[in-house]
């Protein structure tokens, strides 16, 4: 059988200073993680999901950071968690950009930077989480996709690249830890309503077979799932939170 | 945590160590004893790597690991790699 999560326990939530990431930092936190709230430019915004992790008896620290920053600060995070509140033994990457255009049109530099974010990025904090997971025998990996790049989204070819290979990082890393104890999953959301995607068209809602955008609350219940000891056994998997865009 | 001194003494202890929690028993973990034999794989010689640069603060790259096949190698790698 596989190991409980021990009580000391960290879940560092990237890009969490608002939307998704704070709907998981605060989920994450009501199932008795110590949280660990990753920002980039946003402290006030961390430091009030902080605040409100504090308010209901949970632990919680606002940590800032450019994770798309190759010097350094996926070790900087991380080793400041593991002063500060304990081992980090679940990671859920889920900061992301967008720069939309149509591929014919689109720059390196959006290209890149999208890239950078949203999968090399979330790579690199892989990597780091997984140390002190397998040393403990337990770990929880939870990288926030995206129905698109599972499906086409005209205008995204960069950003469904990058959940594209986020959805095949997953199976492959999730398969070479397995029998450590540590998971890896991934959650895809649809259409969920937050500033990113604050403009939808209702002809993208028609689309939608629950005929609505989700919340943030509804992908945070995913991750919740897939970061607890009932969800030991699941992993390389796709969890699809999208009204059944994908179906 | 401080850095232990490195010998191939205090290394091989390390590693008989390391390698007795990844499954073979302690009197099979003989330093001409492969990793094959032990049933010692890449992710086992990955985290060996991880306790290794934890103990003695010396980084083995990924290429240099694939490359050793026995108990004994994994011993001179790291006393090499600090000298």
């Amino acid at each position: 059988m596989s190991k409980p999560r021990p009580d000391s326990a960290v879940a560092l939530v990237t890009g969490a200073s608002k939307g998704i990431g704070a709907a998981i930092a605060i989920a994450l936190a009501e199932d008795g993680w110590a949280v660990g709230v990753n920002y980039n430019s946003d402290r006030e915004g961390a430091e009030r999901i902080v605040a409100a992790i504090e308010e209901a008896g949970g632990r919680a620290l606002a940590v800032g950071g450019d994770i798309s920053d190759a010097n350094g600060v996926a070790n900087g995070l991380f080793d400041r968690l593991e002063e500060e509140l304990g081992p980090v033994l679940a990671l859920v990457n889920n900061a992301g950009i967008t720069a939309d255009g149509l591929a014919i049109q689109m720059e390196d530099d959006d290209w890149n930077r999208v890239i950078d974010t949203n999968l090399t990025a979330a790579f690199r904090m892989t990597r780091r989480a997984m140390r002190p997971m397998i040393k403990a025998r337990f770990g929880r990996i939870v990288n926030v996709a995206s129905v698109v790049g599972p499906r086409a989204n005209a205008g995204q070819a960069n950003y469904a690249a990058a959940k594209a290979g986020l959805i095949g990082m997953t199976k492959t890393v999730a398969t070479e830890v397995a029998r450590r104890g540590v998971t890896v999953n991934a959650v895809a959301p649809g259409f969920i309503a937050t500033d990113m995607t604050e403009d939808v068209p209702d002809a993208v809602i028609d689309a939608i077979p629950a005929k609505r955008t989700g919340t943030p609350e509804e992908v945070a219940a995913a991750v919740r799932f897939l970061a607890s000891d009932s969800a030991a056994y699941v992993t390389g998997s796709t969890l699809f939170v999208d009204g059944g865009m994908s179906a | 945590m401080a850095e232990k001194t490195i010998t191939p003494e205090a290394v091989e202890a390390t590693v008989r160590e390391a390698l007795a929690q990844f499954g073979p028993e302690p009197d099979e973990i003989k330093l001409e004893a492969t990793f094959e034999e032990l049933d010692v794989d890449s992710l086992d010689l990955a985290e060996l790597s991880q306790i290794i640069e934890d103990e003695y603060g010396v980084k083995l790259k990924g290429d240099d690991v694939g490359k050793i096949k026995t108990v004994g190698d994994a011993v001179d790698l790291v006393v090499n790699r600090a000298g």
